[in-house]
């Protein structure tokens, strides 16, 4: 492909040597991307099945349709709701989240190979080469539509093989590679405003977040027809991206003209991305940056402050997200009853995933709790993985040069992040027993109970915490694979071990798995100590051999 | 007592042998040049120094204590600038210079603030869009900044202009006048010449060479060029002398300094017009004790044929 050997022709010039940057980014993302488009493949395989396994015969399908398009809050967690043939019930469930996922995927993957590449000064030797203005942006949109398509492609395998009819398997993957493309336009635009890429991807997860909010709002405003299997959305799903995924209607109407309008409207906003990066110098943005503070805060200077400057913002993103998830949990709560009424599956499901059957809310309040645990362990993992990062960038080194001891510098991350944990957990409690308390008239004892129930994961969560702690002490070059492993085997052996049925003595290997099912069931303190010691000397340990080790930066 | 003392140390991951064996001997008060090219080992020394290494076997000593247990104290006293500095993006400056310093144990305000002045360094500027240069100037400012005993310097100045390469000799200077340590590991030798009392000279995680540069340059040979008024004849016959190339009334050689007396007398007799004597430069040495490496690679057969080898 020698597109930079011969002088192009002045129009075409802006584009040399695309070819050649489509190539580099696929290298580059050679391993992230497939396991992005796997990952969501195997989603779309898993809600499949599970959708064809819990509502078999056409009553099922139906109830959940008209439960569905009955509850506001499930409308806004779901989404639209199209009838109630298999294929319909699976897109109510799926097409918001996917599309939501492949907006995710594409702002991340535009923004690396654009305003990444700027900041990090690799686009300064791209451009100095034949590489023509427009290049740049160019190859990362074509990398982000053939993902998108490639995203589309494997759901129509997954949803065939399932069974489902061709026509609505190809407009459901159609509508999430569509919603997938339109938000690569928008981190075109995201990617011109300043000179951070940290805020390019902050700029498109707002708009990710504006579009899901925006369908939320039209889909439960939304007036229900047809015996209430149907809802017709208020206007403000058609403003957002998403929301034109969900309008597809895929397996009903599959109205393929919709598409026309994301393919518009992706083209249009692109365009203005083409249009700004003519307005700016290579590196720099739009909006330049602004000056920050010459002195530090009093309290930066410590191994806990500089510890907490690194924290504090992954904190609270998680914190953000756990509570708006707990607040939609708890809200539903009280209608869970109704919602399930019929299906006993469901009943039976709660009861695989830890929540046992004496009372339906608990039950359904303990599987929750069990799930979110999981995800704030997923916050202990990421944010134990900063001292890994601070290390690998070399930022370490000049730190513990100074006069702060290694456990020193290290208990001040594992400390924080400890808090955080709890804090997270209490959020999840107090948030979930708010939302349900407002519902139900009892806003403090649900908080103080429901806090509470949800505290009693705090060890469990430890333990995994204490195994990322082990990692970065013992084996820093492997410890992002091994902790983010842990949590995995947890996922698999011990959360999802019923469903796979797995023998006890696998799902024994999770801490999770130890943890007394509540609210459903009593708290019981010898495995939480268990569990607790655990987490204390696995940790304790990594922080010895952290002492001992080199410092590494690979 | 000397400040840095290092014996027999050995330091290896996995099959490379970093460490080899190396001496490092630097006097309290000391400006200490440490060089060596790329690879040869300085940094891992540094790291080794600094406690952020363990050496395999060897001793080392630093401020009268062990690198790698009194790590905290030994710390509070002194000051590392790394070649690569890295800082955290989203801190400004100023933050990430009150950040290092604040953690060393403390800075010196006025200083602090003369140090940005004369570094030209804007310190409400987001780490992110500082140049190499400027995170260098950030390392720098919140080095000098700190009243220690010891400064340890691993190439300073890689990214530094001219104009700010003369204010960080002046800050060098200033910390050697008022009785600091400096360990200075640079490839910039004019550097390591204006600044240093002595080097040392380092290949393959091993010490080749120390000493004043008084003391090194009388190793190695002074060039010696000459006009005479009859053409000079029997000059290869002189003891210690090498490289004689006679061109009519025009004569150049190599000379060892122990020889320098002898040849002068010879030269005398046939009577000098223009007598010019170079010592060796600091460049000159160093490539001595690297002609083999570069002959190697090919890139310079006249000191290869010249210069006497290190085994």
């Amino acid at each position: 492909m020698s597109t930079v050997t011969a002088p192009a022709p002045a129009g075409r010039g802006q584009y040399a040597g695309t070819a050649r940057l489509v190539r580099l980014a696929l290298r580059r993302d050679r391993i992230q991307l497939p396991v992005w488009l796997l990952a969501l493949a195997a989603l779309q395989a898993f809600s499949a099945s599970s959708v064809l396994g819990l509502y078999p015969t056409e009553p099922d399908l139906r109830s959940f349709a008209m439960a569905t398009a009955a509850s506001p809050v499930a409308l806004a967690t779901n989404g639209l709701v199209s009838g109630y043939s298999a294929g319909a019930v699976l897109a109510c469930q799926i097409v918001m989240p996917l599309s939501l996922a492949a907006g995710l995927m594409t702002t991340l993957l535009v923004v690396r190979h654009t305003r990444q590449n700027e900041e990090t000064g690799r686009a300064e030797l791209v451009e100095a080469a034949v590489v023509g203005r427009k290049a740049l942006l160019t190859a990362a949109l074509v990398v982000a539509v053939g993902a998108n398509l490639a995203l589309g492609l494997l759901n129509v395998v997954v949803l065939l093989a399932a069974g489902l009819p061709l026509d609505g398997s190809v407009a459901l993957g159609a509508a999430v590679a569509g919603a997938g493309i339109a938000f690569a336009a928008i981190a075109a635009v995201t990617a011109q405003v300043t000179d951070s890429a940290r805020t390019a991807n902050g700029l498109a997860g707002a708009a990710l977040g504006v579009a899901f909010l925006l369908r939320a709002v039209g889909d439960m405003t939304g007036t229900v027809t047809d015996n209430g299997t149907r809802v017709v959305s208020g206007w403000p799903t058609w403003v957002s991206p998403i929301g034109w995924a969900e309008q597809v209607r895929p397996y009903d109407d599959n109205a393929w003209w919709v598409l026309a309008l994301t393919t518009v409207f992706a083209l249009a906003v692109g365009s203005v991305g083409f249009a700004l990066t003519e307005h700016r110098d290579i590196g720099s943005g739009l909006v330049p940056t602004r000056p920050g503070p010459a002195r530090a805060s009093r309290s930066l200077p410590t191994a806990v402050g500089s510890a907490w400057r690194m924290q504090r913002t992954i904190l609270f993103w998680w914190a953000l997200g756990i509570v708006v998830l707990a607040v939609v949990y708890g809200a539903i709560a009280d209608q869970i009853d109704d919602f399930l009424g019929e299906g006993e599956q469901v009943a039976d499901m709660m009861e695989q995933l830890g929540g046992g059957t004496t009372n339906m809310v608990d039950a359904y309040f303990a599987a929750i709790f069990g799930m979110m645990a999981i995800a704030v362990a997923g916050y202990a993992v990421q944010a134990l993985l900063r001292m890994r990062g601070e290390e690998s960038a070399g930022r370490l080194e000049p730190v513990l040069a100074t006069a702060v001891s290694r456990p020193r510098w290290m208990l001040a991350h594992v400390g924080l992040v400890t808090a955080g944990i709890v804090v997270l957990q209490a959020l999840t409690g107090a948030a979930t027993g708010l939302a349900y308390g407002l519902v139900t008239d009892d806003v403090p004892g649900k908080v103080v109970n429901l806090a509470g129930a949800a505290l009693v994961f705090v060890p469990a969560i430890g333990v995994v915490a204490g195994v990322a702690v082990l990692a970065f002490g013992g084996v820093p070059a492997w410890s992002a694979g091994l902790s983010w492993g842990a949590l995995a085997g947890c996922l698999i052996f011990g959360f999802l071990g019923s469903l796979l049925g797995l023998p006890q003595a696998v799902r024994d290997l999770s801490p999770f798995t130890h943890v007394p099912p509540v609210p459903a069931a009593e708290v019981t303190a010898t495995p939480l100590v268990w569990l607790a010691v655990i987490a204390v000397v696995v940790g304790a340990v990594g922080v010895v051999l952290f002492r001992r080790r080199d410092l590494t930066n690979s | 007592m000397a400040a840095i003392s290092v014996e027999n140390l050995v330091k290896t991951f996995g099959p490379t042998r970093a460490l080899d064996g190396l001496d490092l001997e630097v006097g309290t008060g000391e400006v200490h040049g440490f060089l060596g090219p790329n690879g040869s080992g300085k940094s891992t020394t540094i790291r080794v120094l600094l406690g952020l290494l363990r050496a395999d076997s060897g001793n080392a000593r630093l401020l009268g204590g062990d690198p790698w247990r009194d790590s905290v104290s030994l710390h509070r006293r002194l000051a590392y600038v790394p070649g690569d500095v890295n800082l955290w993006p989203n801190l400004t400056g100023g933050e990430a210079i009150d950040l290092l310093a604040g953690l060393r144990g403390g800075l010196d305000e006025p200083r602090r603030a003369e140090l940005l002045e004369r570094f030209e360094l804007d310190p409400t500027k987001k780490a992110r869009t500082y140049s190499k240069g400027n995170r260098q100037k950030v390392a720098l400012v919140a080095a000098f900044a700190s009243d220690v005993e010891l400064y340890v310097l691993d190439e300073p100045t890689s990214g530094l202009d001219p104009l700010m390469e003369s204010v960080f000799q002046d800050c060098v200077e200033e910390m050697s006048d008022a009785g600091k340590t400096v360990l200075l590991s640079s490839h910039i030798l004019a550097e390591v010449e204006a600044l240093c009392d002595r080097v040392s000279i380092i290949r393959e995680g091993r010490t080749v060479e120390t000493g004043t540069l008084a003391e090194l340059r009388h190793l190695t040979r002074t060039s010696i060029t000459a006009d005479t008024q009859r053409p000079v004849t029997g000059l290869d016959a002189v003891e210690g002398v090498y490289d004689v190339r006679v061109d009519g009334l025009h004569t150049r050689c190599e000379v060892d300094t122990s020889a320098i007396d002898g040849v002068l007398r010879h030269l005398l007799t046939f009577g000098i017009t223009s007598l010019t004597s170079t010592p060796p430069t600091l460049e000159e040495l160093f490539l001595r004790h690297y002609g083999d490496e570069l002959a190697r690679e090919g890139e310079n057969h006249r000191r290869a044929e010249s210069g006497t080898r290190t085994p």
